[in-house]
């Protein structure tokens, strides 16, 4: 490689790695617990807790579900309703002011589907975790932050690409995981920058981009409601306001029937970001393990409770769901959640040694700089 | 040439086995998560080994 090419690279490297360091090293450390959080709630006693009642006890009807949630919450609409594998007699409500009041501003909690008793989730509404998910979702400062932090994680896919193109010239007289502790600082902290930058490159270009696919999902869902629901609800372009709703006992039922194989993940009620004004929505997934991360939107006229219309997948919804496991990591059992903190770890270790490396070469005079750029 | 020698067979054959791993424990559990395990084990292990203090390594 030209010594033009290298500085040129190393200019990109420099620049996409400065500007992106701070956001990602707080992205790093918010992450860190995140990782844990479903522990984490357990130990905190902010996880939902239901009330020991025999086995076999029967559940409410959805509408009774529905009534109960809007009477803990009085002045509110229930937005959502999500079913959980890992507690089959909850059910997770999400209540607001409007159907259509913006997910922040929404009140999550859980009912008892066998009794209709409401359980506080802490977690989802202003616990510490959720200050944390918060700062490092969108630093409490909504799509402008989310979107700020989108082109950060675009940064640091650069700067790890840049990174690996210049691990070439430097490892030239080398071996593989050579590091050089008898020579000085510097020397020692570049070695070992190159060596845990170019193992974890592959963990850390994945958690990156889905990242910044995750942090553009508002505006994926808003492609997707503009191009695929809109399209699916056409015929109901001109019709009426809806001011009588079918009960929506049957809805999962109907859905299930419209879809075979498929297990029901949520409802969306009218009025809301994930349905229509007309419709009840269950968004079915896949039994599989693969396709149990994809969603497929049944559509059901909320006053006929009939079917009006199955979404097809659009492939940006699909990345969407994709991106999910593939950045929290938490699709492989707890020796892949600390496998994730390790490496959320060594990442933490590359930016603060890139940024050391940045510093003292700076600070070096520019005679040295040109004998250590000669070395290279 | 030994493949410590080269730049990037070795960085390749780890990048691919994470990769593998990232992907296996997508399809189910058991020995699907095990091969996550490994593949993001080595990077992990190859990572940590050099900060260990340098009597233990």
């Amino acid at each position: 490689m030209k010594s033009t090419t290298i500085r040129r690279w190393s200019q990109v490297h420099t620049w996409t790695s400065l500007i992106c360091t701070l956001f990602l090293l707080m992205l790093a450390l918010t992450g860190l617990p995140l990782i844990f959080h479903h522990e984490l709630e357990h130990l905190l006693g902010e996880a939902p807790e239901l009330r020991e009642l025999p086995a076999g006890t029967p559940h409410l009807s959805l509408q009774q579900l529905v009534d109960a949630a809007e009477r803990h919450r009085p002045g509110e609409v229930i937005q959502y309703f999500g079913f959980e594998d890992d507690e089959p007699n909850g059910v997770v409500a999400i209540t607001a002011a409007t159907a259509g009041t913006e997910p922040n501003s929404s009140h999550t909690f859980m009912l008892d589907a066998r009794s209709g008793e409401a359980v506080e989730m802490p977690a989802a509404n202003g616990g510490i975790l959720m200050v944390i998910l918060r700062l490092h979702v969108d630093m409490f400062a909504g799509l402008p932050g989310k979107l700020l932090l989108a082109f950060m994680g675009l940064l640091f896919v650069v700067a790890i690409i840049s990174g690996v193109v210049l691990y070439a010239p430097f490892m030239r007289r080398l071996k593989f995981a050579e590091v050089r502790h008898e020579k000085a600082r510097r020397t020692r902290w570049l070695d070992l920058h190159n060596l845990i930058g170019i193992v974890t490159v592959t963990w850390a270009l994945v958690v990156g981009v889905t990242g910044v696919i995750s942090a553009s999902a508002d505006l994926l869902i808003s492609a997707w409601r503009t191009e695929a629901l809109a399209a699916m609800v056409a015929p109901y372009r001109d019709a009426p306001a809806l001011t009588e709703r079918a009960p929506v006992n049957q809805v999962l039922t109907i859905a299930a029937q419209a879809t075979p194989a498929m297990q029901p993940d949520f409802i969306a009620f009218p009025g809301t970001r994930f349905s229509s004004e007309h419709h009840y929505t269950v968004f079915m997934k896949g039994s599989t393990h693969l396709t149990a991360h994809l969603w497929t939107p049944v559509l059901i006229d909320a006053r006929s409770l009939e079917v009006t219309a199955i979404g097809q997948r659009p492939w940006y919804m699909d990345a969407l769901s994709m991106s999910q496991p593939l950045h929290f990591g938490d699709y492989g059992g707890m020796p892949m959640k600390v496998l994730w903190a390790v490496l959320d770890v060594l990442t933490i270790i590359v930016l603060g040694s890139g940024l050391y490396l940045w510093w003292v070469r700076r600070r070096a005079p520019a005679n040295a700089r040109e004998r250590a750029e000669a070395a290279v | 040439m030994s493949a410590r020698q080269s730049t990037f067979v070795l960085p390749l054959l780890i990048g691919l086995l994470s990769a593998a791993g990232l992907f296996s424990a997508l399809l189910g559990d058991g020995a699907w998560d095990a091969v996550a395990w490994l593949g993001l084990g080595i990077p992990a292990v190859l990572g940590l080994w050099p900060l260990l203090p340098r009597r233990c390594q």
